[in-house]
């Protein structure tokens, strides 16, 4: 396409934009809304997979041997655990630094435990590790079945309750950026209907006396992407000031936050260009949308 | 020019509007269609620049075959033919002159041409004085005036008009004839739908009489032939 007529079709947006004023802030305002939650909702979902990336990695069966076992068949156990095949790792761990691990976490209070040093009532323990978390109920199980396991203990209840959060946060708000993505997209294609209705006999001439079905739709395309756009512009901001302010107020004052928020950097810009993107990509749908139905070029 | 092989037109609801035409109009000649309402007459016209696909048969425009034309090259194909109707069909909000220069630039035709055709053409109608203004301020045969002067001003080699002095007093309706000849003596082979007995009659042309999808009559200098 010439530059001018590029020219000429954005200008014509902008008129169609400015002739149905109301209809065009209503659509913008959709998609403003629908950005905006989309915006906080990854934020969100992000921050959350990352804080459950970080979680899972810290998930491990901590193994309790039984104290009569031998060396031999402490030995026999671990080559028995290693088989099953969602095992990463198995990493012996004795008793004695069992206890010592106690003491360090414990800081202070640790130090009543040092007299226990000469009478450690831990067992020795196996810390195993599964290649996918996820796999982690179904390895204990198993593991529980071996002889010489005096018991299996893992973060079972936090694991499978910080799952079923992200699962069920997750889907309930795909399902309303879906609803919503719907609605603004059927804002547009309404908007943009009452354009070609407006111009009806303007794109009845135009198709009389020859000119391209892409040089009549092209005003409209761009109208619907024009809408799509200044409908993220408010999302953007509202993020990127908000998740800056956000990270500034945790580092400052909540220092000990237990979730280590993303990076301001790229994580904003990552997220207004996607913005961006999907107000684009809504008001291309739109607008083609009510091209097929109501151009027929 | 314009050739028909055994056109059939039947509408998505059920009409059959055109019942196996066969005709060959040539390059110039200036061809009335006649006949009574609902006859076929603006199907006829609109098969010719592929606002409607004949159901069957052979439609050739400028050894094109239309009906089985690409959707890509219709516009191509509208660019050669020009079309009147009777409602005018200009856009208010824009000038004489832009309404003519509209039909240049929506084809990306050059700025400097698009000044030189339009001037050229409003001279030939006769309303290079009104170029300023809107169709509101217009009489009817100047409205109908500026369409035909969009219908002409790419150069088109044929220009169909639908009922063109439809909506015009008698002698308006004469002054857009002498138009529409001046214009088939430049070479532009003209067809033009109508039920005006007067004009048929009295400004002797080919006459081709269109009666329930099929041509009943066709005389080189022809009579109207109906009563209304
Ligand atoms: N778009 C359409 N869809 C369905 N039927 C149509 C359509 N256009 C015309 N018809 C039908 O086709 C038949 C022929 O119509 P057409 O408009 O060609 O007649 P006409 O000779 O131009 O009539 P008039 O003199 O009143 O203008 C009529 O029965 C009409 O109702
Ligand atoms: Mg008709």
């Amino acid at each position: 396409m010439k530059i001018k007529t590029f020219g000429r079709h954005s200008k014509e947006a902008f008129k169609n934009i400015g002739r149905n004023g109301w209809m065009s802030f209503a659509s913008i305002s959709a998609v403003t809304v629908t950005l905006l939650l989309v915006g906080v909702f990854l934020t969100l979902v992000l921050n959350l997979n990352a804080f459950g990336d970080q979680l899972e990695e810290d998930v491990e069966i901590r193994t309790f041997i039984d104290l009569t076992a031998e060396k031999e068949q402490q030995d026999e156990l671990k080559a028995k655990i290693e088989n099953i095949s969602e095992v990463e790792s198995v990493t012996f761990q004795s008793k004695e630094e069992g206890l010592d691990n106690l003491i360090d976490n414990l800081g202070d209070q640790g130090e009543v435990f040092e007299s226990l040093k000469d009478e450690n009532p831990l067992s020795d323990e196996f810390v195993v590790k599964t290649s996918d978390p996820q796999d982690i109920n179904r390895v204990a199980d198993q593991i529980k079945q071996f002889e010489y396991v005096e018991n299996v203990e893992f973060g079972q209840e936090t694991v499978n309750r910080l799952f079923k959060v992200l699962e069920i946060s997750r889907n309930v708000g795909l399902g309303l950026v879906i609803g919503l993505l719907f609605t603004a997209m059927f804002l547009i294609s309404n908007t943009i209907k009452l354009t070609i209705v407006a111009r009806r006999t303007e794109i009845e001439i135009m198709k009389l006396v020859g000119a391209t079905n892409w040089f009549i739709r092209w005003p409209f395309l761009i109208e619907g992407v024009l809408i799509g756009i200044f409908g993220a512009l408010i999302p953007i901001g509202v993020l990127i000031y908000g998740y800056y302010f956000l990270t500034d107020l945790i580092s400052t004052r909540y220092p000990t936050f237990f979730i280590d928020l993303l990076p301001v950097t790229p994580f904003v810009y990552q997220l207004a260009a996607l913005l961006v993107v999907l107000g684009v990509i809504i008001g291309v749908w739109g607008s083609l949308t009510s091209m097929r139905k109501f151009l027929k070029v | 020019m314009i050739e028909m092989n055994d056109v059939w037109k039947t509408y998505k609801n059920g009409i059959k509007a055109i019942n196996g035409i066969d005709v060959k109009i040539n390059k110039g000649e200036f061809v009335y269609i006649v006949g009574p309402s609902g006859a076929g007459k603006s199907t006829f016209m609109r098969m010719m620049y592929r606002e409607e696909k004949p159901t069957s048969g052979k439609i050739i425009i400028n050894g094109k075959d239309v009906g089985k034309m690409k959707n890509k090259n219709v516009p191509k194909l509208r660019r050669d033919i020009g079309v009147v109707f009777q409602d005018f069909k200009l856009l208010p909000k824009l000038t004489v002159y832009e309404n003519v220069a509209f039909a240049l630039e929506v084809i990306e035709e050059n700025k400097t041409v698009i000044r030189k055709r339009v001037m050229d053409v409003l001279s030939l109608v006769n309303l290079k004085n009104k170029a300023r203004f809107l169709p509101d301020e217009l009489s009817g045969g100047e409205q109908q005036r500026v369409s035909i002067a969009r219908a002409i001003v790419n150069n088109p080699v044929i220009l169909l008009t639908d009922e063109p002095t439809g909506n015009l007093d008698p002698d308006t309706a004469w002054e857009i004839m002498n138009l529409l000849d001046e214009i088939n003596n430049r070479g532009t082979t003209v067809l033009m739908a109508t039920h005006n007995k007067d004009i048929v009659n009295s400004f002797r042309k080919r006459v081709i009489a269109i009666e329930d999808g099929l041509i009943s009559r066709d005389e080189a200098r022809g009579e109207y032939g109906y009563e209304d």
